[in-house]
């Protein structure tokens, strides 16, 4: 298995895979991520997925008190632990998630003059695929999404907006997302959903998780 | 601007949840030590131009961190000690001495829920903590008996944190870093440049991150970078060739290119760094930089235990 180590400070360590987007590469991230939460270790924080990478962060002081010379190596060796070749990847059922769509967006005009589309084909491509969720960042409980229409893709807003709303749908370059709660952004907006993507007083917290993938439909 | 923070709330940035906390750690903790408190009680972060607090209940507290010049009805407490304060008394504060941040911890804490296991304001989601403004008042968990049960223990106590342990603050700051993922793929013209200049704090610097100002780096580099996760004190190189030292409240992912991350025992000088300040950049191996936090941690664990005699 080709990966590299690296430590991200002195209390997290990133293990990168092959430096490409694929959702073979993206599982291997979520079993690999899987197999540290299930074989824990003193001092482990947590650890988090990436599009093809993974960060364990861990607490440098609890494993100094518990003495460990080096937190560093003690950890980069649990991490080389992980047997890569034998986890399972890509025979889990896919979780798709439907989120609808009203496509009444400010900006669809926008995405409409860019890609030269009408609004029925911009909302028919836009509604076509089963996206997937690469990575959550940005904001709490945005998720990174993957296999927009190219021909949907338009160039942010060179003026990003003050005030987005939550359940925000937007465009921006290549990709594709929601926003999980009002946020300044620079994204062109396409639609709006009334599913809360982000709620911090749920046990799930966040209704996307890595590895799930979105279908939008037209409301 | 004035919020709750605490060491951060961590276990949750796999769903996009950033840690938050407070910027001087180290500072915090000390005052909570100082105090008996936990070390991750939940405190007041406050910047200049300074809150005026008024106490309702008997209190004792303590400030650490930015010297602000506080006085308490009028007359000067000093930094990094224990006072006690009765209902009625104003805590005010004068001339900016050093320092950017502070912190008012008090002894018990603040009664404050926490949200997913920490009570740090999370500004940009809008949950956790608080975010204090004009006329809100903050309830305490140590009233009346229990605080003065409390406060006989401490009369005893160590009345000052050390000056040793105090995190140093100066006009110009060096600042040791680890090497990021990327820092390899940078020709030797771009690692001086990184390593030989001055950089200045500039204006757009707040709780997500500091831009800083100097000579432009180029990145000889046409690989693009796949966003992965960042730190508190990552440092990433922008497409304009000017690097950015994200702070306590950045988000989870970047995609640019990781030049260093600084280590957590100088994130408390990054953090009482003012607009207009210089720093530089040394690259030290973690195997040092972990030398250097179990040297003050030590350290810590003396002072704590110190202030644990009496309690």
């Amino acid at each position: 298995m080709n990966y590299r180590i690296h430590p991200l400070s002195e209390n997290a360590i990133t293990l990168y895979f092959e430096q490409k987007i694929s959702p073979e590469i993206n599982d291997l991230v979520i079993a690999s991520c899987l197999w540290i939460e299930e074989n824990s270790f003193p001092g482990f924080i947590e650890v988090v997925p990436a599009y093809a990478s993974l960060t364990v962060f861990y607490d440098l002081v609890e494993l100094i008190n518990q003495g460990y010379k080096s937190p560093f190596l003690f950890v980069k060796s649990k991490m080389q632990e992980i047997p890569f070749e034998s986890l399972k990847t890509g025979n889990k059922p896919k979780n798709l998630i439907e989120i609808p769509v009203e496509y009444s967006g400010e900006d669809l005009q926008i995405v409409g003059r860019h890609s030269k589309l009408s609004e029925k084909e911009i909302i028919k491509l836009h509604t076509e695929p089963e996206y997937r969720v690469y990575m959550m960042g940005f904001l709490p409980g945005f998720a990174y999404m993957g296999g927009l229409n190219q021909k949907l893709a338009t160039p942010r807003k060179k003026k990003p907006r003050l005030k987005v709303p939550a359940g925000s749908v937007g465009i921006a370059g290549a990709q594709t997302g929601i926003y999980p709660l009002e946020s300044p952004g620079g994204w062109q907006l396409i639609g709006h959903t009334d599913k809360k993507l982000f709620d911090p007083s749920d046990r799930k917290l966040s209704l996307l998780s890595t590895g799930d993938y979105v279908k939008f439909k037209a409301v | 601007m004035t919020t709750v923070q605490d060491l951060g709330r961590f276990g949750h940035q796999a769903k996009g949840v950033n840690p938050t906390g407070a910027m001087d750690h180290i500072s915090m903790r000390l005052i909570n030590i100082l105090l008996g408190n936990d070390e991750n009680e939940a405190v007041i972060e406050f910047h200049y131009p300074t809150p005026t607090i008024t106490f309702e209940e008997h209190a004792i507290f303590s400030i650490g961190g930015a010297d602000f010049s506080p006085s308490l009805n009028r007359k000067p407490v000093a930094n990094w000690k224990i006072h006690t304060a009765a209902p009625g008394d104003m805590l005010t504060f004068g001339k900016k001495q050093k320092g950017e941040r502070a912190y008012l911890s008090v002894k018990g804490g603040f009664k404050l829920p926490k949200v997913l296991g920490s009570s740090s304001t999370n500004l940009r989601a809008g949950f956790g903590g608080l975010k204090i403004i004009k006329g809100m008042s903050l309830d305490l968990n140590l009233k009346n008996g229990t605080l003065f049960e409390a406060s006989k223990k401490i009369a005893l106590a160590p009345k000052t944190v050390n000056v040793a342990l105090r995190p140093y603050i100066k006009n110009e700051q060096e600042i040791r870093i680890i090497g990021g993922a990327e820092l390899d793929s940078l020709d030797q013209d771009s690692r001086n440049k990184i390593f030989g200049q001055r950089f200045i704090v500039s204006g757009h610097s707040d709780r997500m991150g500091y831009r800083l100002e100097g000579d432009c780096i180029n990145r000889n580099s046409e690989s693009e970078i796949i966003s992965s996760s960042v730190a508190f004190g990552t440092i990433q190189l922008l497409p304009d060739g000017q690097l950015v030292i994200l702070m306590a409240d950045h988000q989870t992912t970047g995609g640019y290119p990781k030049i260093g991350n600084v280590i957590s025992t100088d994130l408390p000088f990054l953090a009482q760094l003012s607009v207009g300040q210089h720093i530089t950049f040394r690259e030290i191996s973690i195997d040092v930089a972990e030398k250097i936090v179990l040297k003050q941690e030590k350290e810590i664990k003396k002072f704590k235990a110190s202030v644990k005699l009496y309690s």
